[in-house]
């Protein structure tokens, strides 16, 4: 009864936390937005202690229940580790003691990179967000190569229920560290059921320290248990020393499992106290799991914005008809980073973004990427070869959980300066390719681009931009709209702490 | 006389809405490219006769030349074999030309310029299947660039066309557009390089057997050259339809003018765009409404076709038929012609009216202004932008119960007809395409306004799409 309230839970949490970074259209992000925002590390970031404290108080409660429904990471590895049931032998589990020392080497390495901000380690740690690439880098794309074919046949149906939309690896080295997490913790679900959560998972080591204190627990009856190893067996925590009659608290997710399996009435989810038994604890059992090697830094191979950029050359036309190749536009080498608008300053999201990609995913303009760089790994930046952030559109400061993208209004929005942009006169086509061009001057949301005559003698001639940095917000639509390629003649250049104009 | 009309009409009785709603998805459905119906959606079925065709007399040459004339610049295309790029889609354009024949016409319009350059050799594949004195070809000189205004790159043109159309004299040739950048333009192409001359001896020398002109844009030209004293034109190529006989948009002049100055000098008039690239083949409802009161079988493309057709001097009417079904509903709608009556012509000014008390953005689709350098799909925007009012759809009226869906409706098509990188929002205001344009549509400024308007429906700030 309780186990099936517990995986009905899980499922109803699991998928629509998973719907969170699929759905593009928003939707879901209105409905159970805040089921990204009741996690515990992104809470904590965002400084959101009512959260906190009621998922502490949950714990208080009834144990570790949060690791069996509220995290994604957590009932994905039950998911396998089911699966794996069916195809493995029955009563695969077994106790094991609990590796305490590395339990607390991680948390401690956990708390000392995230307040130090090192970025790379904390964010590949944290288990939500580990979800969260897993279900942007692998699942999403199922999911919209579905919807584009959806997409496809309403075309042709004449329905407009279903639009298709670009599907592109945002980051490769993000995409192979999303694989790895799935590899490294799908397999070690599949052989031993939650090891990740128990051995590496900070949140799983903070939250069993809290759960030994917790009012309802599974406690076994000596005086009823016949020591037949079956509720150890199908303990996928390994946490039942049936043995002593005890159980590691402290690892226990309060999955329920046990208390369905057990035949002869000796185990209840209850507040009666466990019988007290010392608990031999010295056996370690050295299964350290190796932290997925993370990829060397990767450098993102830019070539110069002065690189030979080939003029789309305004050639006389002899026929008519057929459409000119468009070159596809290239990442500007930027000094800056440009990051999203409430991100308040580089330090800022830095210090507060746990990478879970939910952003990224949610970003309609295709702007959000994974940054490559080291010191910001995984987290996002603005780049605005597809597109541009558009004033209209608030959704990465909506969607984070984390307090990293601050929630801001479209009218905050429209002031709020994240970059510069600056023009590259040799890649402008008013110079190369001598004709008339307005793109930035006229999709300038806030009028900073202002046409000045390309020759001072001839103040009727050619026009070229010049921008006024003081106006300029940042949005990048003069350089997403610039007819410059593959590098446009101008570009947004981020700044280090974002300000209002 | 009437009476006599009204038995022609009984004809259509048996003619039944029989599959009525087949041929329109069929249309719909046959060839993803090009999307666009250039011609009506026939909904006309039944037998097309072979052997009733109108034919009309051209005066000068004496040739007889059927009233449907087969407009050569929207030939259908398809993709390579090895997937670079599209090629004229032969296998559809034989059919189509061979059907044509059989059915009585005998009238083929291209150009040097048309379908990227590719349709008179596609035409000429077709046509050179069949014996020579079955058809007639017209062809022109499209020296439209500055680079080919020299004697001898416009040379190049006139002989490549023999060669391309596989023929050693060409029936109808044409100066091409004459009008288009004013009495300059004319001059370098046609005085100053001594090419008149050339033509007008090459149709004493038999090789054109009749020489003519097309004409959009400044009527001093057209006026200049039907005044020339020493040259008989045998005739001449204008766009009429009826929305352009008083009310003609652009660089075009009212076409009552320019077909009267026409029967004036006796020259017969060839007929360019009955359908307004298409538009008067799609009117919506209320605009159609007068017309089917008279003939509820009648296609708007039906009775467009019948309106180009009946005053006398016109020699024959040029459609740019894609799709068979409309080839067919055209051959019957000439075979025999029908014309007008006194009362038709009523209510095709009630129409008239309506249809131009709509928004609607001039374009043909003649392609002329492409390919856009900064890879704008300039036609494709238009087309989108003119459908959705067609089909009264624009989301424009924000308090609208159906704003909402016509919004979406409005984005999401915009992105399936137009990728987005070819919409209006990359149009850079160049303005190399404005000269190009024979309806003189002011396709910068027409983008800056569809791309505005765009933005203000994003702006909305509606969740489902962005």
């Amino acid at each position: 009864m309780l186990r099936k309230l517990r995986v009905i839970l899980a499922i109803v949490f699991f998928v629509l936390i998973t719907l969170l970074f699929l759905d593009f259209t928003g939707i879901t992000h209105k409905l159970f937005g805040w089921m990204a925002k009741i996690q515990l590390i992104p809470a904590f970031l965002a400084m959101n202690f009512l959260v906190v404290g009621a998922l502490v108080v949950l714990t208080l409660l009834f144990g570790r229940i949060y690791c069996s429904v509220i995290c994604p990471l957590g009932v994905l590895q039950d998911a396998v580790s089911w699966t794996a049931g069916k195809f493995r032998k029955k009563n695969r589990f077994s106790y094991s003691p609990a590796i305490s020392w590395l339990r607390y080497a991680v948390l401690a390495l956990f708390v000392i990179t995230l307040v130090s901000g090192v970025t790379y380690i904390f964010t590949l740690i944290e288990p939500y967000s580990a979800y969260g690439r897993i279900a942007s880098n692998l699942f999403a794309p199922l999911y919209q190569w579905g919807n584009n074919l959806l997409a496809f046949f309403a075309e042709r149906a004449d329905s407009y229920a279903f639009y298709s939309v670009d599907v592109w690896i945002k980051s490769g080295i993000t995409f192979v560290v999303a694989i790895v997490t799935f590899l490294i913790i799908g397999y070690l679900a599949w052989s031993n059921g939650r090891t990740y959560c128990n051995t590496v998972c900070p949140v799983g080591t903070l939250l069993g320290f809290i759960s030994k204190f917790s009012l309802l627990k599974p406690v076994l009856d000596p005086e009823k248990c016949t020591k037949c190893s079956l509720c150890s067996r199908n303990c996928k925590a390994s946490c039942i020393d049936y043995k002593n009659y005890s159980i590691d608290y402290s690892r226990c997710v309060a999955c329920m499992n046990c208390l369905d399996k057990c035949r002869f009435d000796a185990l209840h989810y209850t507040v009666k106290r466990p019988v007290k038994k010392a608990v031999d604890d010295t056996s370690v059992e050295n299964k350290s799991v190796g932290e997925n090697g993370m990829s060397r830094r990767g450098f993102l191979s830019v070539i110069g914005i002065f690189a030979l950029t080939h003029a789309v050359k305004a050639q006389h036309k002899v026929a008519d008809g057929g459409l000119a190749v468009i070159e596809d536009k290239k990442i500007p080498n930027r000094e800056t980073p440009v990051t999203p608008p409430g991100s308040v300053s580089a330090r800022h999201i830095k210090n507060h973004c746990t990478a879970c990609q939910l952003c990224v995913s949610a970003c309609p303009n295709n702007i959000l990427r994974p940054s490559q760089k080291l010191e910001t790994f995984m987290q996002p930046e603005i780049s605005f070869e597809r597109g541009y952030c558009r004033p209209e559109c608030t959704r990465c400061s909506e969607v984070c959980p984390n307090g990293a993208i601050k929630r801001i209004t479209k009218e905050d929005k429209s002031s709020l300066q994240i970059g510069r942009a600056v023009w590259i006169k040799d890649n402008c086509v008013v110079i190369r390719d001598n004709v008339t061009c307005t793109a930035c001057e006229r999709h300038c949301p806030t009028g900073a681009i202002e046409l000045v005559p390309r020759d001072p003698e001839n103040p009727r001639g050619l026009k070229i931009p010049v921008v006024d940095t003081e106006l300029c917000i940042g949005c990048g639509a003069c350089e997403n709209l610039c007819p410059a390629r593959p590098f446009s003649a101008i570009y947004v250049e981020g700044i280090t702490r974002h300000r209002t104009i | 006389m009437e009476d006599k009309k009204k038995k022609n009409i009984n004809r259509r009785d048996f003619l039944k809405v029989l599959g009525a709603g087949t041929v329109v998805s069929a249309a719909a459905l046959a060839g993803c490219k090009p999307k666009k119906q250039f011609a009506s959606a026939g909904n006309l079925t039944g037998e097309v006769p072979t052997d009733k065709m109108t034919y009309r007399v051209n005066p000068h040459s004496g040739d007889s030349v059927s009233l449907l004339g087969y407009g050569c610049m929207r030939w259908p295309l398809r993709q390579r074999a090895d997937g670079r790029g599209d090629e004229v889609d032969q296998d559809t354009v034989n059919e189509l030309v061979d059907y044509a024949i059989a059915h009585g016409v005998n009238y083929f319009d291209t150009s040097p310029a048309y379908v990227r350059g590719w349709s008179e050799s596609a035409t000429g594949i077709a046509l050179s299947r069949h014996p020579r004195e079955k058809y007639f070809i017209a062809t022109k000189m499209s020296n439209f660039a500055e680079q080919t205004w020299s004697r001898q790159a416009s040379l190049d043109i006139y002989y490549k066309s023999m060669r391309e159309l596989q023929v050693d004299y060409i029936d109808y040739y044409l100066l091409h557009g004459i009008g288009m950048n004013g009495m300059e333009a004319f001059n370098g192409r046609f005085i100053d390089n001594g090419i008149l001359d050339f033509l007008l001896k090459e149709r004493e020398a038999g090789r054109i057997r009749n020489l003519g002109f097309s004409y959009h844009g400044d009527i001093a030209v057209y006026d200049h050259l039907l005044a020339m004293e020493d040259i008989q034109w045998d005739f001449a190529q204008i766009q009429l339809n009826y929305i352009d006989l008083e009310h003609a948009t652009g660089r075009n002049t009212n076409a009552e003018y320019l077909y009267d100055e026409l029967v004036k000098k006796n020259v017969p008039a060839v007929i360019m765009e009955p359908l307004l690239g298409g538009r008067l083949g799609r009117l919506n409802t209320v605009a159609q409404a007068p017309l089917r009161q008279l003939r509820p079988e009648d296609t708007p493309a039906t009775w467009a076709f019948r309106y180009a057709g009946t005053p006398e001097k016109v020699l024959t009417v040029l459609s740019g038929m894609v799709y068979m079904e409309h080839l067919q509903e055209n051959v019957r709608t000439y075979s025999p012609l029908d014309p007008l009556t006194e009362q038709e012509y009523r209510a095709l000014e009630e129409t008239t009216e309506i249809f131009l008390n709509n928004d609607f953005i001039p374009c043909t689709e003649c392609q002329y202004c492409m390919p856009c350098p900064y890879g704008i799909n300039i036609p494709g925007i238009f087309s989108h932008y003119n459908r959705v009012l067609n089909e009264r759809r624009m989301p424009e009226d924000k308090t609208d119960s159906e704003y909402r869906k016509n919004r979406r409706r409005y984005l999401i098509g915009y992105d399936r007809s137009v990728p987005k990188l070819r919409q209006a929002n990359h149009c850079i205001s160049c303005g190399i395409c404005k000269s190009e344009c024979p309806q003189r549509i002011p396709i910068p400024a027409e983008m800056e306004r569809i791309d505005k308007f765009v933005e203000n429906l994003k702006n909305e700030n509606v969740t489902e799409i962005g």
